[in-house]
């Protein structure tokens, strides 16, 4: 199975942010985010060319700051979001100037350069790459200045990407862009109240119920919001017994969720009865930094951890599809296929499909392709992109 | 006579006759002296000799001749005279002879005469004799002949006597009876009317026997009304009953209906012993247990309202209000009251009943209606009905019986209960009521056998609760003292560094000792006293299912899994268990896996001598899930207290404004807390746990030495950051590092030491350092103050570690980190560093 293999993909600077061109479906495309105080920071279009195994990238310059979450318009490719620290040099030179500084994470929606596609690919060892990249056209600003920090930018799922909600601390903004994108303002918000000093580390907003459910991760609990009244639905008080880290909706099961943390766990969730976890795997040796769902085939659930690893599990009993794909006996005649046939006939079981320890340093970000639902992509904090694929026989395993 | 003799006399010639008249003496002594034979034979032997002079042929001539041819005349002369001197003497014999034997014959002929004269007088009086023998006859056949008239007459007058008292008899009995029946001698009565009974029968075609004979049935009726009446009367004794039964029995009274009869008189009377049973019982209506016992008691009762249907006091008395609610009585007591009262009057009952219709001996008509079969058959039913109810009662006080303080009276009970009923067995082979004893005993044991079960886990609660309580009494006065530290955290390491081993042998030696106590306690059961022990279901599979499995073997698992439960319920918040408890109960479980768990089931199986029917739990077994549980907890323990120092270390991380601190001057409190809090956790484990092995470091790798090598690698690595060129060089040593280290697992399995356990808290609360501190954007002085910190950090932790090199490595990766992070990455001198650190 040699192309089976991961591919690897290294970047120069420390990243956290990735995801996929969730409005391309043709090409396996990811965008990472890097992170550097001292340097201008990169986003960097990495394309996968399934057939041939190769990786090729473009770069496209994000003067702004360090990238910590990045997400892709769902109705145009060439539209993402950021959210950034504002430019360390800004920064540093504020510092020096005033010794009296803050640091600020703003979120800013982002078009790029028509030109970045037929610039034609460069491979990725291209030396001169780097030396001319492009900037990002800036569209809008998500002014929330007077909010506090952007953890996070999520686009309406599925949506004509108009509508965009930013968390910010407590606050929970959603925003209408223009056709164009370049305006963008507040139509609604919500606060999250409470003794402390409460902050919403991660957020999703829900495909489901026409896309009027967010929900959102602050310390160790998960609360869902509705988005037409802005007002909470339920709260899953401690979730997770330390913070819980991401969160993601089943796709194809309205009342799924799947939610990781720093207990190492991840849980899963039917938000009706939210009193304990449907399900709670701890494979983990460290925090789980994210959880996502295979978009087709919701009983595939990747995680990535700081312990440097990323599993991705098979989670039957509570998919959409818990017996299995129904297969016709004449399907199946060739050797290798009978094998698949007789495993078909078990009892299907929940299990750990395989874990990946290409990474080094920890992981923060895991996303399937939006192209191909066999395909993911896994970010590192050194930098390091790994891109693999679901085992050829489980493949065919769901599907035949 | 004279005749012969003189015959002879003459004939003999001296020489010639000698020999002759010689042998003829001879011949007559002989035969006189009866000799014939020898004679005869000598005679023949020398017959042919004529020269013989004693032989029968001797021949003078030839012997004379003889004589002279061959003796000389000397000879011939002294022969002679010889010859002549026993001639001489022979003549003398005969003489003497001769004489004799005349004197006899003169004497014979004597007597003869006399004889005739005799015979003579004899035959008269003979003939005399004859007549009047002739007369005496015919006197006698005379009389006779004038008495045989007079003897028929008296025959007949006594046959007539005979009858007349016969009817007499008759006659009077109907006034005889009454008057039996005024005088209640119904016996009497029976048996005379039995005498009578089938003459009036059979003469019943006579008006006046009749009369008669109704008039006795007219009595007897009344009579056996009279006795039903008795025998229906409660208040007769057994044996009056039993007379009664018998008389109605010869009455020809229909058996079937007397055992049915004797059968509800006795019931009531049991009936009454089981509502006394059951007036000690709670009353079934006050409590919840009810609901509980209604599968017992459900069938039960509905036996026991068939056969008292007709009985007022029936169902009814149930539920009899006026019964004392509580009067408890101990469980010995209600069973030997069970046992005095009810079993033994069913004992008397069955005995009496088998006596009356079952064992009696078979006489004329009754033994062709076959009574002892449909007698046996009622007996069983009867004795089943109400040993059901009996049952139903006893199993219901045996419920009630919760408390485990005393088991042997439960035990005692217990045996008294089927020792009794081995009375029932004796006297009622067959029955099934001794196997229904002996299963409720069984049942008994199996409860017992739960309570105890039940009683172990409490108790095993109840001292965890204590533990927790004499854990958490001197935390109080930790923190109170040690009150001055700065953060808010909880003051775990502080608790009760001193008494967690005592704690520990308390607690597992309270557990044995109570295993130990209850253990005895179901021993009692087997006792070799103790009638049911013998059981096959005692012998067998109470030993090896009962005790050793539900109880022994469930006790250990409820250990292993109620420890395993700690981990799991406080996992999510962690607070909720004490880390000492964890820590504590880590190291009982990991005890009972090396030897309690083997020591108890030794004994269990010494003391009840278990022979494994069925396959048992294996010690092995237990062991792997004792030391399954110690291992988790041991993990969570390091988890929980890995949690705090990191919540201490996130929040101090978290809450700072890192690009706007100053210059620092100290090492923050937070770090000092760390140590603190670490050497009390070291210590903690210390009391409970080896000290485990590190990996060999050089004996001279004090804290000064470190610090220097440390300094000058972080010095080579933050050198590159300042030339922008290579922005890959910040990476390369770091990632140089990671190729060559072994990849940390942060939340991985400790081994059971000391060394391993903070190693696991170590590492955790320094990945979370980690983490956190790549969240952050650090000024210049923040980067400072990280580096001081952590040199802070590097003194004093590695000493707790298994392998300094992690410490290293990880304080290495979070300076990193730091400096990555900072806008202005300008290290602190290393000497600075540690001016700071030592002061502090």
């Amino acid at each position: 199975m040699e192309d089976d293999a991961p591919v690897i993909y290294g970047l120069e600077f420390q990243a956290r942010a990735l995801t996929s061109q969730t409005a391309e479906s043709d090409a396996i495309r990811f965008l990472v985010g890097t992170q550097s105080l001292k340097f201008d920071n990169q986003i960097h279009i990495i394309d996968f060319d399934d057939e041939n195994n190769i990786i090729s990238k473009s770069v496209l310059l994000h003067q702004a700051g360090e990238i910590w979450h990045i997400s892709a318009s769902p109705a145009d490719k060439a539209v993402l979001s950021t959210c950034y620290n504002k430019n360390a040099t800004q920064l540093l030179s504020i510092f020096v100037a005033t010794s009296e500084s803050r640091v600020v994470t703003c979120g800013a929606v982002w078009r790029m350069p028509p030109e970045w596609e037929s610039g034609s690919h460069e491979s990725p060892d291209d030396p001169h790459n780097s030396h001319n990249p492009q900037n990002l056209e800036l569209l809008c600003h998500l002014d929330n200045s007077a909010h506090g920090n952007a953890s996070s930018v999520l686009w309406e799922p599925m949506g004509d990407g108009t509508r965009v909600i930013s968390l910010a601390d407590n606050h929970a903004l959603l925003w209408d862009l223009t056709e164009s994108s370049t305006q963008a303002t507040i139509s609604s918000s919500a606060t999250l109240e409470g003794k402390g000093q409460l902050k919403f580390t991660s957020g999703k907003w829900g495909p489901h119920h026409n896309c009027t459910q967010l929900a959102t991760a602050n310390d160790t609990a998960i609360r869902g919001w509705d988005l037409r009244t802005m007002s909470q639905i339920y709260c899953i008080e401690n979730a997770h017994g330390q913070l819980v880290r991401d969160l993601d909706f089943n796709p194809n099961k309205q009342y799924y969720l799947a939610s990781c943390g720093d207990d190492c766990k991840v849980k899963f969730w039917d938000v009706r009865n939210i009193n304990e976890p449907v399900k709670s795997l701890e494979e983990h040796s460290h925090w789980v930094w994210s959880v996502r769902y295979n978009h087709s085939h919701d009983q595939l659930v990747l995680t990535g951890s700081s312990d440097s690893r990323v599993i991705l599990s098979n989670m039957v009993s509570i998919s959409s599809e818990p017996f299995g794909h129904l297969v016709d006996d004449d399907d199946l005649s060739d050797g290798e296929d009978n094998h698949q046939y007789d495993k078909s006939k078990e009892p299907l079981q929940d299990s750990i499909i395989s874990t990946y320890e290409e990474h080094e340093d920890s992981v923060y970000a895991v996303e399937w392709s939006s192209a191909d639902p066999w395909l993911f992509a896994s970010l590192s904090y050194d930098g390091r992109l790994v891109i693999n694929r679901v085992p050829r026989a489980l493949k065919y395993h769901i599907l035949l | 006579m004279d005749g012969d003799i003189n015959a002879t006399a003459p004939g003999t010639t001296p020489p010639d006759t000698d020999p002759a008249r010689k042998r003829r003496v001879h011949g007559m002594l002989k035969l006189y002296y009866g000799l014939n034979e020898e004679g005869k034979t000598v005679d023949q032997a020398e017959s042919m000799d004529p020269c013989d002079i004693n032989g029968p042929h001797f021949d003078p001539e030839v012997y004379l001749n003889k004589l002279r041819r061959e003796c000389s005349l000397g000879e011939l002369m002294d022969q002679e005279t010889c010859m002549v001197k026993q001639i001489r003497s022979l003549d003398s014999d005969m003489q003497t002879l001769v004489y004799e034997n005349y004197n006899k014959f003169i004497s014979a002929t004597d007597t003869i005469r006399k004889m005739k004269n005799d015979f003579k007088k004899m035959e008269d009086e003979m003939d005399c004799l004859s007549t009047n023998m002739a007369s005496i006859t015919d006197f006698s056949a005379r009389i006779s002949g004038t008495l045989q008239d007079q003897h028929a007459q008296i025959t007949k007058l006594s046959g007539v006597h005979t009858l007349l008292r016969k009817l007499q008899f008759l006659f009077e009995l109907p006034a005889r009876l009454n008057k039996c029946l005024e005088l209640q001698a119904y016996a009497q009565a029976v048996s005379s009317h039995r005498r009578a009974r089938c003459v009036l029968q059979q003469y019943s075609h006579m008006p006046s026997f009749r009369g008669i004979q109704d008039d006795c049935h007219a009595i007897m009726d009344k009579l056996a009304q009279e006795l039903r009446q008795k025998f229906r009367d409660g208040g007769s004794s057994a044996k009056d009953l039993s007379e009664c039964v018998e008389l109605l029995l010869q009455l020809d009274e229909p058996a079937e209906e007397l055992c049915d009869k004797f059968l509800s008189h006795a019931q009531s009377r049991l009936e009454a012993d089981l509502l006394g049973l059951e007036a000690e019982l709670r009353p079934p209506l006050s409590s919840g247990p009810t609901a509980v016992t209604d599968p017992y008691t459900g069938p039960a009762r509905r036996l026991s309202v068939e056969p008292t249907a007709g009985s007022p006091t029936g169902p009814s008395s149930l539920n009899n209000p006026f019964l004392s609610p509580s009067s408890r009585t101990d469980i010995l007591e209600f069973i030997d009251r069970g046992c005095n009262e009810f079993v033994s009057s069913l004992c008397l009952v069955i005995a009496s009943y088998q006596e009356l219709f079952v064992n009696r001996p078979q006489e004329g008509e009754l033994a062709s209606k076959n009574i002892p079969q449909m007698a046996i058959g009622k007996l069983h039913a009867f004795v089943d009905a109400l040993a059901t109810r009996y049952f139903s009662l006893v199993e219901r006080r045996i419920q009630e019986e919760k408390s485990v303080g005393d088991n042997s009276l439960l035990v005692r009970a217990l045996d008294r209960f089927h020792r009794r009923l081995q009375a029932v067995a004796k006297l009622l082979p067959g029955s099934a009521v001794p196997s229904q004893g002996t299963e409720i005993v069984v049942r008994a044991a199996r409860e017992r056998i739960k309570q105890y079960l039940a009683a172990l886990q409490s108790f095993y609660l109840n001292s965890l609760t204590d533990v927790r309580q004499a854990l958490a009494a001197p935390r109080l006065g930790g923190s109170s003292a040690g009150g001055g530290s700065h953060l808010g955290g909880p003051a775990t390491g502080k608790d009760a560094p001193a008494s967690l081993p005592e704690l520990l042998s308390t607690l597992s030696a309270s557990i044995l000792n109570q295993i130990k106590s209850v253990l005895a306690s179901v021993h009692l059961f087997t006792a070799k006293d103790i009638t049911f022990s013998n059981k096959p279901y005692f012998k067998g599979e109470f030993c090896s299912h009962g005790v050793r499995e539900s109880l022994v073997v469930n006790f250990i698992k409820f250990v292993c899994q109620s420890s395993r439960q700690f981990c799991e319920s406080a996992g999510d918040r962690g607070g909720s268990t004490p880390p000492a408890l964890l820590l504590l109960l880590s190291r009982l479980c990991l005890d009972y896996e090396t030897s309690t768990i083997t020591y108890i089931l030794t004994l269990t199986d010494e003391q009840f001598l278990v022979q494994h029917h069925s396959p048992v739990t294996a010690v092995t077994a237990l062991c792997g899930e004792a030391r399954e549980a110690a291992q988790k907890l041991l993990n969570h323990y390091v988890k929980v207290q890995g949690l705090i120092i990191s919540q201490m270390l996130r929040k101090s991380v978290e809450t700072r404004d890192w690009v706007n601190t100053i210059e620092p001057r100290n090492v923050r409190a937070v770090m000092k807390r760390v140590v603190e809090d670490t050497t009390s956790i070291d210590v903690q484990v210390g009391l409970l746990y080896e000290e485990g092995v590190r990996k060999a470091h050089s004996s001279d790798s004090s804290k000064r030495t470190f610090s220097v090598y440390s300094s000058s690698r972080q010095q080579t690595r933050y050198a590159p950051s300042y030339t922008p060129s290579a922005p890959m060089d910040t990476n390369l040593l770091s990632n140089i590092h990671k190729l060559f280290s072994e990849r940390v697992e942060i939340f991985s399995p400790v081994e059971f030491n000391k060394v391993s356990v903070l190693t696991g808290i170590i590492k955790i609360s320094l990945k979370t350092f980690l983490e956190c501190v790549r969240l952050r954007t650090f000024g210049r002085y923040g980067l400072q103050q990280i580096q001081v910190d952590c040199h802070y950090l590097q003194m004093y932790l590695w000493r707790f570690v298994s392998d300094e090199n992690l410490v290293h490595f990880l304080l290495d990766e979070i300076v990193g980190s730091t400096a990555h992070r900072c806008l202005d990455p300008a290290p602190m001198e290393q000497s600075v560093i540690e001016v700071i650190c030592e002061r502090g």
